[in-house]
Parts: C-alpha cells; structure tokens; sequence
C-alpha cells in the first residue's frame, strides 16, 4: 500500500513537467517537421504539401555544402582541441601541485561566460588587418617579433572557420579538465601503485592503465562538446559576423527563416540539425542506460 | 498517514490547478512581451494598458484615454533622438493620446523583424510599424494582407505634391500606397579621401572605368588597397550601385519588373565591373562593419568608400570637416540618379488604435515632423518642401539632388525586391565573394528572379 501511495505521489508530482515536455519540445518538435514539409514562405503560415521538396533543395544547395564542410571542419578542431587541452591540464593538476584550488578554478572560469561575450573578446584579440592598422594578437606577435604567427584569422579564404575552433576550445578546454580530474581521482590509488610495482613506467601507467578507465569519460566529453559545435551560432555572429564564408546550419536557419521569410526551408535545416545531433546522443544514451542496467 | 493523504490531495490540486490555468498563462506570455518591448525602451514601467483588451477599452471610453504604439528599430544614437524629436511634435498636436515607444534593439532591423513577425502571427499588430519603404514592406506585409492602403492619407495632405514623382510607384502596389516615408537616404555615394586623391595627382571619377583606371593609378603609387569595404552586406551595397551605374537606371529598374533579363550579356558586364571593383578591395574587408571601413577614408588608408550617406553622420561623430577630410560624389556613372532607402512607417490592417495610429502617421508626414527628425538623424525629409536652414553642407546638397534627379530604388535595403528575393541574392553574391565565378553568379540571379512578384 505505501509503495503505491509513493508511486502515485510521484506521479502527480511529475505530470506537470511531462506535459510541459510534451507540449514544448516533442509537440514542437513535430510542428516543425510538419512546416518542414510544407511550402510555407511569407509571414502567415502556410501548411500546403511540399513532401520532401526542402531537403531535396538543401542538399543541392552549395551554401548548405558549405555549412556542412564548416560544421565538420569546426566539430573535429574544437571537439579534438578541446579533449586533448583538456586532458593535458587534467593529467598536470593530478600531481598535486600546491596551489590546486587556485588553477582548477582559473581554467574553469572561461566556462562561466557566454559564447557572445567570449565572441567579442575575441573579435577584437583576432583582428586580421595588416600593416598600420594592425592590432589584437597579430599586434602582440608584432613587438615580440614573431612575426611568422601573424595572420588572418578568421577572414582566412577557404579555412577561416579553423580561426573560430580557437575561442571555442579556450571556453571548453577548462571544462572538460573538470570532466577528466574527476574520472581521475575516481581512479584509485591502489592501481597505479600496483602498476608501479610491476616496473611500469610512468609514461606506461598512464598508457596502459590510466587512459583505458577514462574512456567513459571521454565519450561523455565527445557527446557535450559535440553538440555544442552542432548548434554553434552565437560564437560565429559575434566574432564574424554574418557571412558566407563562415556559415553553419544554425546561421542560415535563422537568416532564411527570418530575413528571407523560408519558414519551410528553415524548418528543414532545424529537423537536419536535430537529427544530426541524435546521431551523437541516441548511442550515448543507450550506451548510459545499458551500463547502469549492468550495475 | 492522515498528512500523507493530505499531501497527496494538496499535491493532485496543485496539479489540476496549474493545468486548468494553461490557457491564463498564454495570455499572460503575450502580455509580458508586449510589456518588456515597451519597458525595455522606456525604462519606466509603462504596464497595464494591453493587459486585458475588455478593461482597455472600457478605460479608453470612460477617462477618453488614447494611445499609440509605434515599433521600430530606433534604439540608440540618432536615430533615437530623431524619434524622440518627431514624438515631441506628435505629443504637441495630440496632448490627449499617449505615445508607446516600442523599439527593439540590434542588427539593422533583423531582431525586430523577427519580434514583428511573431507578433503578427499571433495576431497582436503594433499601431504603426517602422519599415523600409517599398517591396520590403510590401512584398512581406501586403503580400499577407496585413497593411492598409494610405492614399486617402495623401489626398488628404497633399503629399503627392510635395513628394517627387518618380518615388511614388516604388512605394506602391497597384497604385496603392502602403507607407510613409518619414526619411531619404541615398546609397549611391563615393566617399573619398581629398588628400589622398591630391597627393597621388588624381581626379575624382565620374565614370566606371574612370574609376577603375584612378584606381589602378593609385595602386601602382603604392596603395594596394585604394577601395574600402566591409562585411558582405556592403558588399552587396557596393554591387548596387555598380549595377545602377554599367546598366543605367532604366535598365537597372527592369531587373526588378522583369523587364530587364538577367542573363543578358548587359547584366553579365555589369558583374565583371563588380568583379573588377572586388580587386581594389582591402583583404580584410569580411571583418570590417561599414564605419570601419568608412574611417578608412578619412583616415586616409584608402581613397574610396562606397556607402550610403548615413557615413556622413559617422564622419561627423568622428570630428571630420566635410570637404576637407572627406569629399563626396555619386557613384562613378550614376550622376543624376538619386539610388534611394527609406524609413517608413505603415497603417497595420487590424490595428488596435486606427484612429491614433492616423494621427501618428499625419505627423510622420508633416514638414514639422520631417524637420524634427531629419537634422538629428542625418538624413533629408522625403517632402521637398522642408526648412533649409536646418541642415548640414552634405544635406543641403543632397536635397537638391533629391528634388532634380531621377530616382533609383535600392536593393540592400529594401526598396526594390522583397525579403525573400534580396536573401537568395545575397546567398548567390556570398559564394561569388568565395569562388569569384561570374557564371554561377549569373545562373544564380537568374534563379532568384523566380521569387521577382512579376513572376
């Protein structure tokens, strides 16, 4: 009797969430596969069969060739750049260093900004003039005669989108440090010892023994920021500006939908968007679930 | 076991109760984005009125109080203070009907558009709305019934007669009217640095391959980059005038009529010039907003500028003498054309004070209400009838154009094809500053047209 009483307790407590989640994202999500479907273009709405004729137009579109080219090059430098600054800085404050609390926070704080402001900043450290009017990094390189690290950035032709991957990587990076010191204290001491004692190297305690038992948390890692890099949109408009060259999906969502009025286009790109971002988190949750049936 | 019972009851109420007040809590979201648009701006709390459309009215019929919400983009700078200016001659002649300022913030216009958009498809229209006069507007608006035709409006003011002539089919549908221009701005300006001309022994251009040739004289004196531009859409600013200025207008004015084919080998001249003009461009112009690249000129790294003549008020800020900092003259091969924008406000079909929001446009129309807004927001008034005193060197003889040339719409903003036609344009114009392959530009235009209402 009281176990029932608990469940129905819990139900009632939960319902009012359910619905909100069913309404807004799954109701939501289902109106804009149905506008994706449709010819609507214009301000009202307009829900007249179109099958699938906005997919078939995106992906014969050469500007979603290119956002499609700037999503993959961005997700593999920032998602890449992000591990493996990430682990590096986990590995180093993992030797008990004095002053652990101090840099543990220090690399954390970059998170605790949003990607405008993080955007903005950079705008300005990545100025790509040249010559007289040269200022930011380029500038800072420029007095410390390393004049070979000047560049363009991110109005670089063809590669610019590499220059945004830095900001991302240097609010992420602190992140997922956090991520790998906690899958790293979780190690216990015993097994390294253990190793050690067998004769093994410290390079080959971390090879053998360390970097196989972080590999949940890596995948963990790789789900979070990949994501993010799907969905990027603020980082670039706040850096670049809205361009072509440093398109991404979610940029021409919005500027079709809303500058051009493609509603069904731009619902189109948002359901491609979803379903490339399930691809990351569907296996992640059946991944998670299926381990926790285990325990 | 009584409180468990009486937990769970308290629980299931909660519940039912937060269920039942789903359709009051709509009401509530619509009611907060109308208030935060209009708190936001004002800074002061100016709630209640929108709360409840019954209450509204009954207050308007027993205190015989009035308002009118006005939205537009007008935040900040010059263009607020010119608002706030035309809103002191509004609340002069209409002592009784409060004005509700509801201007959103950012991006030219884009955040507000959205917010508008939304709005009205919920439908919940503003009085009067700020817009680009002609297909922006039009092809947007009218194309969804959602604006009123204003000729009555002009008869009764007499507006036709001190408008020019050749400004009112762009404005118009079918011979309605559906705006007020409360503003003229002219895109086709070539800003130049007088010192840099002098010392480099070169005259002002007048047409384009005169241009062209100054420019590679500049650039065999040393200055590689001697044409400033930046983001793309200056870019597509900078292709609009070349377009004007290698078709003609008359010719140029067919693109958007379907009178002018735009894969004629006239058009395709006309995107090798572009293409030329790109190659005395600075490198790094996709990181440059316009007052970047306007500062350019007058800080003397580049010779050229082609920007519509809000730089003017830039160059001002920045404490340059005109004439000695900065010269001016129409875009190399358009002299006698005026390439026009306009900021203009419209009558909303539905809209929830007509009366007011007909008072609103009365002032917006006036010579009082021009002569307002204009000197402080550097542009001239669209009547030609206005106080000369008031305004500026570059005004002055901007208005004489105004009043004698031959006048041009212009597509980066918004005049002479709708939103949607403009955003394909600029996808195409986007991948031809990548690839630079003329053809596929072409091809690319030539696609777009399909969205061309003459189509």
């Amino acid at each position: 009797m009281g176990l029932r009483k608990d469940t129905l307790l819990g139900m009632a407590l939960v319902t009012p969430s359910i619905l909100a989640v069913l309404i807004f994202v799954y109701g939501f999500i289902a109106w804009t596969a149905r506008v994706s479907l449709s010819q609507w273009r214009g301000l009202l709405p307009d829900y007249s069969w179109a099958g699938l004729e906005n997919y078939i137009n995106l992906f014969q579109d050469p500007r979603f060739h290119i956002d499609i080219r700037n999503t993959i090059i961005f997700t593999v430098l920032f998602v890449g750049g992000s591990i493996v600054l990430g682990l590096g800085l986990a590995i180093l404050l993992d030797q008990n260093l004095r002053g652990e609390t101090f840099f543990r926070s220090l690399f954390l704080f970059p998170m605790a900004i949003s990607f405008i402001v993080t955007g903005v900043v950079w705008r300005w450290l990545m100025n790509p003039a040249q010559g007289s009017r040269m200022s930011g990094l380029n500038l800072l390189f420029d007095e410390l005669g390393l004049d070979f690290l000047i560049n363009t950035w991110h109005a670089t032709p063809r590669w610019g989108i590499a220059a945004i991957a830095l900001p991302a990587i240097w609010q992420m990076s602190g992140y997922t440090m956090a991520l790998y010191l906690g899958g790293l204290r979780a190690i216990p001491e015993e097994l390294r010892e253990a190793a050690r004692v067998d004769g093994a190297t410290e390079f080959q305690v971390y090879r053998r023994v360390i970097m196989p038992l972080l590999r949940p948390i890596t995948l963990s890692a790789m789900i979070i920021l990949g994501h993010i890099s799907l969905k990027v949109f603020d980082l670039i408009i706040a850096v670049a500006g809205k361009q072509l060259p440093l398109d991404v999906p979610a940029i021409y969502m919005w500027t079709t939908t809303f500058d051009g009025n493609f509603y069904g286009r731009g619902a189109a790109i948002g359901i491609v968007l979803l379903i490339s971002v399930s691809f990351l988190v569907i296996p992640y949750l059946w991944y998670t679930l299926h381990t926790e049936a285990e325990l | 076991m009584r409180t468990r019972w009486f937990l769970l009851l308290a629980v299931l109420f909660l519940a039912l109760a937060a269920c039942n007040g789903d359709d009051v809590d709509d009401d509530d979201i619509d009611i907060d984005t109308d208030t935060d648009v209009g708190t936001d701006i004002e800074g002061e709390g100016m709630a209640v009125p929108d709360a409840d459309e019954d209450v509204d009215e009954m207050i308007v019929e027993e205190e015989g109080e009035q308002e009118v919400e006005v939205f537009s983009w007008w935040t900040g700078g010059g263009e607020a203070a010119g608002l706030e200016a035309m809103v002191e001659v509004f609340e002069e002649r209409n002592p009784d009907i409060e004005f509700i300022n509801a201007a959103v913030a950012g991006g030219a216009g884009t955040n507000a558009r959205a917010v508008l958009a939304t709005r009205l498809q919920a439908g919940d229209p503003p009085d009067s709305w700020q817009g680009h006069a002609g297909q922006e507007l039009i092809g947007t608006y009218v194309a969804a019934d959602q604006l009123e035709g204003l000729n009555f409006l002009y008869e009764e003011e007499g507006w036709l007669d001190v408008m020019p002539e050749t400004l009112i089919p762009l404005i118009s549908e079918d011979g309605v009217i559906y705006s007020v221009p409360v503003n003229i701005h002219r895109a086709n300006v070539l800003w130049y640095s007088p010192d840099v001309l002098e010392e480099h022994g070169v005259a002002v251009p007048e047409t384009l391959d005169g241009w062209f040739a100054a420019m590679d004289e500049l650039q065999a004196g040393g200055m590689d980059a001697p044409l400033a531009m930046g983001e793309q859409w200056t870019a597509m600013h900078l292709f609009e005038t070349i377009l004007l200025a290698s078709l003609g207008p008359e010719a140029y004015d067919g693109l958007w009529t379907c009178e002018t084919d735009w894969g004629s080998p006239e058009v395709t001249q006309a995107l090798e010039d572009f293409d030329q003009a790109l190659t005395y461009v600075n490198a790094d112009a996709s990181a440059l907003t316009w007052q970047d690249a306007a500062q350019l000129v007058v800080n003397d790294d580049a010779a050229f500028n082609v920007m519509g003549d809000w730089a003017e008020g830039y160059f001002r800020e920045l404490g340059m003498e005109p004439n000695v900092d900065y010269g001016w003259a129409p875009v190399p091969g358009t002299d006698g054309v005026f390439q026009f924008l306009s900021d203009s406000f419209v009558l909303p079909v539905g809209a929830p004070h007509r009366e007011e929001a007909i008072a609103w446009l009365r002032v917006a129309g006036s010579k009082e209400g021009q002569d307002a807004f204009n000197p402080v927001k550097g542009s001239i008034p669209a009547r030609n009838d206005a106080d000369r005193s008031l305004y500026g060197e570059y005004l002055l003889s901007a208005m004489d154009d105004w009043a004698n040339d031959r006048i041009a719409g212009s597509l980066t903003h918004g005049v002479v094809a709708n939103d949607s036609w403009k955003a394909e344009i600029d996808t195409a114009l986007g991948l031809f500053l990548t690839n630079r392959d003329i053809d596929a530009f072409q091809q690319a235009l030539v696609s777009a047209e399909s969205l061309a209402p003459c189509n």
